[in-house]
């Protein structure tokens, strides 16, 4: 292999690990890198606010089920990824980040890292309990086997974020370069495989069921675990719930399909999970948002936990059978054991039981008062859109709303942040989904206050020509904070009110792309129809009440069997 | 609440910067507390052991473990068995002892620890004791009425008895 720089060196193991864009901004201690992707195959989509780049890496790489890459500048460039490293890892997304990084030294030794040089800041140390795995190389040539370490620790096992920070320097040094295959890691073995023992218990458990339940987990999305988890729950008639992030991960108009549990999940999958005799939980960590309080939670129940990473196993819930493994496979071979000993089940008396009851909170279901209110426009944009669209969201009301209200088909159809909870996510993750899916039709469904927060990426989907509709439901309030200060301080609604600025319709042409305000169901369709064939941005802004709360929901503090239906 | 107990964790890490960090940061960050830390190399080249007292009850040690492993240069992490277990810790502890009684009441008491005297000054003297923690506790308090001027202390470092080995799987 000829001599080259570490860029170069960079940029051909990036294509190695078959990376077909980059988000990210350039800068001081990125220019050697950004040379040599100037005539790159690497596409780069140059965001607008490094966070805006980390989050659309996230949104690429949850949709496409590969690692999603984003790259900034040194000091400030680095740190405005921050927030979007710890949002993938706390919803282990394989987003991979470079960095670029002041000299390791100069000649006159005045630009070395540690010397509070400009635009430095210490990302390793900073990035360390938000990453999977971090490194920072001292040469070029370590360059090719730190790529090839950092996409396998990201995309392997439990996957999740990884940083690589590149001195300047090393970009432009010149050496020989070797590009692994592969990487031994000594400390790095995940285990995929269930262990037989553990399926058999877990088999026995399931036989013996009346009223076995599932409940799917972010890690059935991430081990494309989809069919396995459909045809295991329609051999033994099992009702299907969803966490949070579990949620597309199960066919929502499935009649087994209980919708999500949680602190805003259905009435129906709160109430039937603390009837289950069997709970088959796969890749989930049981959160608090999932479970309410612990003591409450499913207190009855033989509990099968499945996941990945070993440390998530007793975590927070004590459980009778432990399997350390991929979803994937362990479905499969949970099913493969099952088939032998029994026939798909029909009609149980639990399933009729799920089933009136299912019939009975959906006749309750209350979509709000008014024509326009979020729950209806979500069910009506579900007619609107095929069964591939994929929905972003921000955090806060919309979110909730859009999880309740939005029935999901497909799997990975379904973006937003669970874990972390970071306004301002779903527009660019929205943005990274289309790169990802450009045949699919993506919508983010914001919230004014949330999507204020990353609005400047309009002009990365305008220039990069990278359309995605955001449908901002717009009660000019920060509006879940406001329906706690409701709810629990008296309605004393502290900093919450945005006012009715800016005119989103306006700001939206002021970046180029379309903006439209609706008033009433009727022009939301047709609205949306037109955005959809619109070969640019949308912006439509959804005026609603800001007195609308989110229910179901279940009070801070108590139990899924306290979950409220409404006010 | 369930009890807790004081636990020795023994690991095997990559011996290269920034090992230390992410160990004592994930301490930090998911709220375990460390009692003492050793660390040194250990048996093989590029690995180092790191010798880890933490309190907690069963659940919290079970978590240590586990973020432990977690960590990419974590290489091997287990639990000792406290029944099973051969533990020292060294001292290094400087007592006033500006009278000739003193001195020699302290030589005294001294002897009988098993520490050796590796300074001598006019006014002072320091020793050096290696031993169970309980054991330099017991000689540090000795000192006390002396006049204990500082304390130097290596924390617990510690193996399992017998054969067997915590050793890195190839």
């Amino acid at each position: 292999m000829a001599k080259m720089t570490g860029a170069q060196a960079l940029i051909e193991a990036l294509k190695r690990e078959k990376v077909e864009v980059i988000f990210g901004i350039s800068g001081g201690a990125l220019l050697p890198i950004y040379d040599v992707l100037y005539n790159s195959d690497i596409r780069h989509i140059l965001a607008r606010h490094e966070q805006g780049a980390a989050h659309a890496a996230d949104g690429y790489a949850r949709a496409s089920g590969r690692a999603g890459v984003c790259m900034a500048t040194s000091g400030p460039g680095a740190t405005n990824i921050v927030t979007g490293l710890a949002n993938a890892y706390l919803d282990s997304s394989p987003v991979i980040a470079v960095t670029g990084q002041v000299n390791t030294y100069s000649a006159n030794s005045s630009y070395m890292i540690g010397r509070d040089a400009f635009q430095e800041a210490d990302i390793i140390g900073i990035t360390t309990p938000i990453t999977k795995y971090n490194c920072q190389v001292k040469s070029a040539a370590e360059i090719p086997k730190a790529v090839r370490m950092t996409f396998h620790i990201a995309t392997t096992g439990r996957p999740g974020p990884a940083l690589i920070d590149i001195p300047k320097n090393t970009q432009t040094e010149k050496a020989e370069m070797e590009f692994p295959d592969n990487v031994q890691i000594r400390g790095y073995k995940p285990n995929t495989e269930p262990h037989p023992l553990q399926v058999k218990k877990a088999v026995k458990l399931l036989l013996k069921a009346e009223r076995p339940m599932i409940l799917a987990g972010g890690g059935v999305n991430l081990s494309n675990a989809s069919p396995e988890l459909l045809q295991l729950a329609e051999l033994l008639m099992m009702p299907v719930a969803t966490t949070f992030m579990g949620k597309s991960c199960f066919p929502e108009n499935h009649p087994l399909s209980m919708g999500n549990i949680g602190m805003h999940g259905t009435r129906l999958a709160n109430k039937m999970i603390l009837e289950a005799d069997v709970l088959l939980a796969v890749g989930t960590r049981f959160q608090d948002r999932s479970t309410g309080t612990l003591d409450d939670f499913c207190p009855d129940a033989k509990i099968i936990h499945v996941d990945i990473d070993a440390a998530e196993i007793g975590k927070n819930v004590d459980v009778d059978v432990p399997i350390v493994a991929d979803a994937k496979s362990t479905l499969k071979l949970i099913r493969q054991q099952l088939v032998k000993k029994l026939n798909k089940k029909e009609n149980t008396p639990w399933v009729n039981r799920v089933k009136e009851v299912k019939e009975k909170f959906l006749s309750e279901m209350d979509l709000g008062k008014g024509d326009l209110t979020a729950p209806k426009l979500l069910k009506e944009l579900r007619k609107l859109l095929p069964e591939n669209a994929i929905i972003a969201t921000e955090v806060g009301q919309n979110q909730m709303w859009a999880a309740l209200h939005f029935q999901t088909i497909k799997p990975r159809t379904f973006i937003s942040s669970g874990g972390l909870g970071t306004m301002g996510f779903g527009f660019p993750a929205a943005i990274g989904a289309k790169v990802a899916c450009p045949s699919c039709p993506v919508v983010d469904i914001a919230g004014d206050g949330s999507f204020r927060m990353t609005e400047q990426e309009l002009g990365t989907s305008v220039t990069e020509d990278i359309p995605v509709v955001v449908v901002v439901l717009n009660n000019s309030m920060l509006g879940m904070v406001a329906q706690w200060q409701r709810l629990f301080y008296k309605g004393r609604y502290s900093g919450v009110k945005l006012g009715s600025v800016p005119d989103f319709a306006k700001l939206a042409q002021a970046y180029g792309a379309e903006g439209v305000r609706v008033g009433s169901l009727n022009e939301f369709s047709e609205a949306m129809k037109k955005a959809l064939k619109t070969e640019v941005t949308t912006v439509i802004d959804v005026p609603i009440s800001p007195e609308d709360d989110v229910f179901p929901m279940v009070p801070p503090g108590k139990g899924l069997k306290d979950t409220v239906a409404g006010l | 609440m369930a009890q807790e107990h004081n636990h020795i964790i023994s690991t095997i890490v990559e011996h290269k910067p920034g090992v230390l960090y992410n160990v004592s940061n994930l301490f930090r960050c998911r709220g375990f507390n460390i009692d003492s830390i050793s660390v040194g190399p250990a048996e093989e080249v590029g690995l180092a052991r790191m010798t880890i007292m933490v309190r907690g009850d069963d659940r919290t040690i079970e978590q240590v473990v586990k973020q432990l492993n977690k960590l990419i240069d974590v290489i091997k992490v287990t639990r000792l068995d406290p029944e099973n277990i051969v533990t020292r810790e060294l001292a290094l502890i400087k007592v006033n002892a500006p009278s000739t009684k003193a001195r020699s009441d302290i030589i005294n008491y001294a002897d009988i620890f098993r520490a050796r005297v590796v300074d001598v000054s006019s006014e002072s003297l320091m020793m050096e004791i290696t031993g169970t923690s309980d054991k330099i506790d017991a000689f540090v308090s000795l000192m006390k009425p002396f006049g204990v001027k500082e304390v130097a202390r290596t924390g617990i470092t510690a193996l399992s008895r017998g054969p067997k080995s915590v050793k890195v799987d190839e």
